[in-house]
């Protein structure tokens, strides 16, 4: 995947420079290892800020929406299906946008890299499938397939689906793979028991909404948790409140959801947000058979009407 | 420890509506406990929480004048939440009210000193206060001259117009009425408040002061006219508005740069505001 | 002040005795890192941790806290008047706080405790409260704390400052409250001073990360109102509440009124400047719109608009939390050390 960088690089300063593009909206070097900060590059001459590697979880559709100018992104599997939403439901025009398409093997899992030791890691560096990780008086070289953002080892597109120009040559999409297999544990729990678990998941939920403004769906003029006339959710720390939060924006998700991970990467908490999110991807799959952003052509299915949609949920 | 955020209990003691369009109301509370309209002493020109229980507060600048006693009045608009349900309120009712709150016009400064009052739409609250309190018998000869310039869009939405009207007659307030368009009737200035101010307006100097509260459009185009008519920026005194919760300087939102709108505002100089960011 | 050395192995026995009269909390472990939680009897502290995630300020300034009550039933005879809630400020003690978090606490009180007002709730918290620190003898690389007018020993806000010193702690008491706790707890056993000063000049050697601030105070706030770095320091944040939430000394709060049936209460909750909520006018107008204008907002209030204000440094420890945190890796280190050499010529991105 650093592979990618050198090629990225000079797509976006030729496109610079051609005035093919106004903007290239990527990755630069974070302060913290693990970390890369998005970051808007206007001239030629400053690509070279631009960095790729298995630490650019963030999606930067999130940073496409209603921009007015002509802008290139960089795009993995993920946000290129969130691009294709975004272009669906008006957020921002195929014709301003420039893809350069970024085939994935995965993001890191910061969290899962700060659980192999007990202080603070200090450097974490790629080679391939080897991630090099030094911490105080600590160095250990892991497979990045153990330490993979969770949505990442399950991820079934990890080609991007639009593209104008590749930075890489596509990689083999993962087969076989159990999209589902927390969401059926979930599904398989007595109601009560269900309930005590999402209490134990939101407990440490500060109401911050990383994961809603780190979405690229969740882009609503005013969220409805922030409604005041009428005010519909409670502003305090109330568990209702916070667990109608939750829900609600994974409905609102519904059938847009690409499972990205930026939610989950984002909340500073370290919630499993994605536990709601997934069921209802999961639920457009085997109702719909539908996933969300592979197309241009169709609008998702809960915003479309059609005279076979399933009924069997309707009571 | 006193708890600032606790109102005094009040009561609506009458509700006058304010203007043709029935969107502003004049509220007139009396206090329910003993010695609580004592502790609430005010100067023109402060402001108050109106708070109602289960629905919120707001901040509303106070219309009444301190040399009136026995009551506070508010004019309120009808915009936003705790205001709709505001104006739906009955006589009678019993709600809370916090403060007084912000500083005030410089009232000490201005003792022997000019005074031109410009004032738009329905910000004209703690003018009137003001006004009242200057022209009251005990206060009137610390001043000298005072002019003032109140425009509105039409006779109607003109706040206390029977008040002004009176006080149009007096020959020790030089009063100055206009509506932005012709209207039958109409005996006073037609054009906008800002154009009038320019023809009527006495002149700047060490001993004169202005005060300017309207829509920012009004303020806008009101800062060149008095510039013109020769200002300076420190005897320029504006009031602002900004979106507020405590009152008290505590909650963070209302800040223009170091200062906060609720605690070291709302008045401040021209001069003043130069120095901090446009936020407001 | 007193120093005295306690024995780790008197350690639960003294907190043990602490138990009678004080509430106790402390950090301890949960969903992977640390926080603070009330101790139940016989439970300890977990003192292995770099720093919590979130800060103590939740002590004297909880997320959501009830100020005032009312009923809303037209029979009762005080239906809809404010009044105040019943509230315990009985003695408690937080054991093992940063200097951070404690320093942060008296950045914060300037705010809660002024001349012309006094908020109840945070003082009496405060009043309340005996805040025994914890020194931080293995700092992480993104504190910054002796640049920010703190430090791994500073005692500012503190009642105890406590050193681990292997099979022992040294405990300095800095206040009457301080001498007060150790009395409670038995602690007795006087231990040499110097051992402390020479592990704090230890701690502060380790503290790699710095910022500049001798220019902020200098810097027309226009001029740094209207630099033109903060777009580019703005792009990559999505306006989420992580570094308001996590730090020590963002103090904003939001005032609510929450009904149940003809009950209600109204309440402070955090808030963050970081939502376009925060300054929304009802008329739809926003002084602060856009992202980039509340980004400045968070760094001009810490580093320039505080300065300016009080004349008592950056409102910044230095804890790093909101570094750590951030989901897209903003760096208050590097936008303190932009402001702090911004020249109004300068034509930087």
């Amino acid at each position: 995947m650093i592979g990618y960088i050198e090629k990225i690089k000079q797509i976006s300063e030729r496109l610079l420079k051609e005035g093919t593009v106004e903007s290239v909206v990527g990755f630069r070097k974070g302060s913290m290892p693990m970390m890369n900060e998005p970051c808007i590059v206007k001239r030629p001459d400053k690509v070279e800020a631009l960095v790729w590697d298995s630490n650019c979880g963030i999606n930067l559709t999130n940073y496409l929406t209603n921009r007015k100018d002509k802008i290139a992104v960089i795009a993995k599997g993920c946000d290129s299906r969130n691009i294709v939403t975004h272009i669906i439901e008006n957020k921002i025009k195929r014709d301003q946008l420039y893809i350069i398409g970024v085939p994935c093997k995965g993001m890191i899992d910061k969290r899962k890299v700060s659980g192999l030791a007990e202080g603070e890691i200090t450097s974490v560096s790629e080679d391939g499938d080897a991630i090099l990780v030094k911490g105080n008086g600590f160095e250990k070289t892991v497979r990045k397939s153990d330490i993979l953002q969770d949505n990442c080892a399950i991820c079934v597109h990890r080609n991007p689906v639009i593209y104008d120009e590749l930075a890489g040559d596509l990689v083999e999409e993962q087969k076989d793979v159990n999209r589902y297999e927390d969401i059926e544990k979930i599904e398989a729990m007595a109601p009560a028991e269900k309930w005590a678990y999402f209490e134990e998941l939101l407990s440490p939920c500060t109401r911050c909404y990383a994961c809603r403004n780190a979405c690229p769906l969740c882009y609503c003029p005013t969220c409805f948790v922030d409604e005041s006339k009428p005010q519909w959710v409670g502003k305090s720390q109330n568990d209702m409140d916070i667990r109608t939060f939750h829900f609600l924006r994974a409905y609102h998700c519904a059938g847009r959801c690409t499972d990205c991970g930026a939610c989950e990467r984002a909340c500073p908490q370290g919630i499993n947000v994605r536990q709601f999110t997934k069921k209802l991807e999961k639920d457009c799959l085997e109702l719909f058979g539908w996933e969300a952003g592979m197309t241009l052509d169709e609008r998702p299915p809960l915003d479309t009407f059609k005279a076979d949609d399933p009924e069997a949920f309707i009571k | 420890m006193n708890n600032p955020y606790l109102p005094y209990p009040v009561r609506i003691d009458d509700i006058e509506i304010a203007t043709e369009d029935k969107s502003l109301r004049t509220f007139k509370f009396v206090f329910l406990n003993e010695g609580d309209e004592e502790k609430f002493a005010y100067k023109a020109g402060q402001f108050a929480e109106l708070s109602i229980p289960g629905v919120g507060e707001i901040p509303i600048g106070i219309a009444s004048s301190p040399v009136e006693k026995g009551f506070v009045k508010f004019t309120v608009f009808k915009a936003g939440k705790v205001t709709s349900h505001l104006h739906n309120m009955k006589v009678g009712d019993v709600m809370g009210l916090r403060g007084p709150l912000g500083n005030w016009y410089p009232w000490d400064k201005l003792e022997g000193k000019n005074v031109f009052i410009i004032g738009g739409g329905f910000a004209f609250t703690t003018l009137r206060s003001s006004i009242k309190y200057m022209l009251d018998p005990a206060n009137r000869a610390k001043f000298g001259g005072i002019h003032m310039v109140y425009g509105a869009r039409s006779p109607g939405m003109i706040l206390y117009r029977d008040e002004l009207i009176e006080w149009e007659k007096r020959d020790d307030i030089n009063i100055h009425l206009t509506i932005d368009r012709e209207a039958p009737n109409w005996d006073y200035h037609v054009g906008l408040g800002p154009n009038i101010a320019e023809k009527v307006g006495p002149p700047g100097n060490d001993d004169t002061y202005a005060i300017a509260c309207g829509p920012p459009i009004m303020i806008k185009f009101t800062l060149p006219v008095l510039e013109k008519l020769g200002y300076a920026k420190d005897h320029i005194i504006l009031s602002l508005e900004n979106r507020m919760k405590c009152g008290i300087g505590m909650c963070g939102r209302c800040n223009i740069g170091r200062e906060l709108v609720c605690k070291d505002g709302p008045v401040f100089t021209l001069e003043e505001l130069n120095l901090t960011p446009k936020e407001y | 002040m007193k120093i005295v050395k306690i024995n780790k192995k008197n350690w639960a026995e003294g907190l043990d005795s602490l138990a009678g009269s004080y509430s106790l909390s402390g950090p301890v472990k949960e969903n992977g890192y640390h926080n603070f939680k009330k101790l139940n009897k016989g439970e300890l502290p977990d003192f292995d941790f770099l720093n919590t995630k979130l800060s103590s300020k939740s002590f004297v300034f909880p997320q959501s806290e009830v100020m005032l009550e009312y009923s809303l039933d037209e029979t009762a005879d005080d239906h809809h008047i404010m009044k105040e809630v019943k509230k315990d400020y009985s003695k408690r003690a937080v054991v093992g706080m940063r200097p951070c978090d404690a320093k942060a606490l008296m950045l914060v009180k300037m705010n809660f405790d002024t001349a012309d007002y006094q908020d109840p709730y945070w003082l009496n918290a405060f009043n309340a409260t005996t805040f025994v620190g914890l020194a931080c003898d293995n700092p992480e690389s993104t504190c910054f704390c002796t640049s920010a007018g703190c430090g791994p020993y500073h005692e500012d806000g503190l009642d105890v400052l406590l050193s681990d010193a292997g099979d022992h702690y040294i405990a300095k008491a800095l206040t009457q409250k301080g001498e007060e706790l150790l009395s409670a707890a038995k602690w007795q056993e006087s231990a040499d001073a110097s051992v402390m000063d020479k592990k704090k000049a230890e701690a502060e050697a380790q503290i790699a990360s710095t910022v500049k601030t001798d220019q902020l105070k200098k810097k027309a706030t226009l001029d740094l109102h209207s630099a033109s770095f903060w777009d580019d320091i703005a792009f990559a944040c999505i306006n989420c509440g992580t570094c308001t939430y996590a730090c020590p000394t963002c103090w904003c709060f939001d005032i609510q009124d929450e009904t149940k049936g003809n009950k209600g209460i109204r309440m402070k909750n955090w808030d963050t400047c970081m939502s376009p909520l925060f300054t929304l006018h009802t008329t739809g107008h926003n002084p602060r719109g856009d992202k980039t204008q509340r980004v400045r907002q968070r760094f001009m209030h810490k580093l320039k608009y505080f300065v300016d204000k009080y004349d008592k440094g950056i409102m910044c420890v230095g804890c790093g939390r909101c570094i750590r945190q951030c989901p897209v890796n903003i760096d208050i280190r590097s936008i303190c050390d932009k402001m702090n050499r911004y020249e109004p010529a300068e034509q930087s991105e």
